[in-house]
Parts: C-alpha cells; sequence; structure tokens
C-alpha cells in the first residue's frame, strides 16, 4: 500500500490503524490522527488541492519524518472534494519501536502538512462561501520542529 | 511557453485555474513574472502572503523561472 494518498473517498480508520504494524513482531506502538470537519455554522467543507504538487509534497514530508525517526509504519490520507460536518478529512498514522516517536512523529506529519502540502479550504455557510485563512498558530506548530527547542 | 495555474481564492478572483503564457524576456525570477502577470490580474499584487511553486516545488519570488516550466500562485494552504 502506498504510504500517501490523495482521495475523494473515505478511508477505514481501523483497517488503517491494524495495517500499519500488521506482521511486524518490532512495531511496539502506533500513534494516529483524525481530522474532521468541524459543525457550527459550516453546512460543507470543499477541499482544492494542487494534484501532482500534492501527493509529492506528502511523500517529501513522510521522507522528513523518516530521517528524524525509525518509523516501521507510516499512512498518510487526505481526502479533497466536498465533505460534511462530522465527515473526515485527514488521517496520519505511524508505527514505532516505542511510543515517544510515534506521537512525536505523528505531530510532526500533521504540522508539515498544514503548512506545506497544497490543500485548500471553502466553508459553506449560511451567508455563502468563504476560504479558510491560514492560521498563524499553524506557522508557530510547524517552526518548532525547526528551533533549538526540538519537542 | 509557460504553465501558469491559480488556485483557491486566486483561482476565483482571476477567472481561470490555467494559463499558457509566452514567457517575456525580462522575467527572469518568479517575482517579476508575478509583477508581470499583476498587470492583468491585479490580485496577484494585492494578495497577502502570495505562495508560489515553481515544478510543483514551493518557493520564494526570488527563485528562476525558464520556459517550460510550470509555475503556481496560490493563498497560504489550509489542508488537514
Amino acid at each position: 500500500m502506498s504510504e500517501v494518498a490523495v482521495q475523494s473517498a473515505d478511508f477505514d480508520v481501523g483497517t488503517e490503524i491494524i495495517s500499519l504494524s500488521a506482521d511486524d513482531a518490532e512495531a511496539g506502538a502506533v500513534a494516529s490522527f483524525v481530522g474532521l470537519v468541524r459543525g457550527g455554522e459550516v453546512a460543507a467543507m470543499t477541499l482544492e488541492h494542487y494534484p501532482g504538487m500534492t501527493e509529492q509534497a506528502l511523500a517529501e514530508i513522510v521522507a522528513q519524518a523518516k530521517a528524524r525517526w525509525e518509523l516501521r509504519g507510516v499512512r498518510v490520507i487526505h481526502r479533497v472534494g466536498r465533505l460534511l460536518p462530522g465527515e473526515r478529512i485527514v488521517f496520519v498514522g505511524v508505527a514505532t519501536a516505542h511510543r515517544g516517536d510515534a506521537f512525536a512523529a505523528c505531530e510532526f506529519i500533521m504540522d508539515y502538512l498544514k503548512t506545506r502540502a497544497p490543500f485548500w479550504k471553502k466553508e459553506t455557510t449560511p451567508t455563502g462561501g468563504r476560504w479558510v485563512d491560514a492560521g498563524e498558530t499553524d506557522t508557530v506548530a510547524a517552526q518548532r520542529w525547526t528551533s533549538g527547542d526540538k519537542p | 511557453m509557460l504553465k501558469v495555474l491559480y488556485f483557491a481564492s486566486l483561482r476565483e478572483a482571476i477567472g481561470t485555474g490555467a494559463e499558457t503564457i509566452e514567457l517575456p524576456a525580462a522575467c527572469a525570477t518568479l517575482g517579476a513574472l508575478r509583477d508581470f502577470l499583476g498587470a492583468r490580474h491585479a490580485m496577484l499584487l494585492t494578495a497577502k502572503n502570495l505562495r508560489a511553486a515553481v515544478n510543483q516545488q514551493m518557493c520564494g519570488m526570488e527563485v528562476a523561472v525558464a520556459d517550460g516550466d510550470e509555475v503556481a500562485f496560490f493563498p497560504p494552504v489550509t489542508g488537514g
């Protein structure tokens, strides 16, 4: 199974988590993250991306994570198209020998994905559509991996 | 020829997601190309935190562009 996927279809979280460490007796930890469409006044969310560059950017982020931690399994799935509140947007899962590396690598991949992978969200609200602004907190979150005080 | 792509709010404001242009000799960098295209697509000059990629690699406005490249302009990414 390829390590990164960009697709409109939903994914099965259980299947993904299990496959990260299947037949791997050395894997001692699996950490995962699932991002969802928040409801509230948002009726729907449309995800646009840059085909080609997106897959390349995600593969590059995974490669950087592998350079930092010994990943025994890794999988990144990002959905595109129109999604409704409660629907899954993104899955990141990693398998490692110990839990510290699993937590860290999972968070690293999400932080980098947020700031480096070419996806854009447009929200549909009762007053019309609006493009989501990039959050400063996402930039700060990504920067801490390159600053001296590595988490 | 040069392929130029626009995404998200930029694509909507410009009214197209892609165009093919003749690269002017004076446009050696991404920044120069943005200024050139900005004459037709004002949003390229007014967009806050405009981002860009050359051949699908995100890069700064000082990066060189050449005939045959694929250039993209877009707002800061908001995936995840």
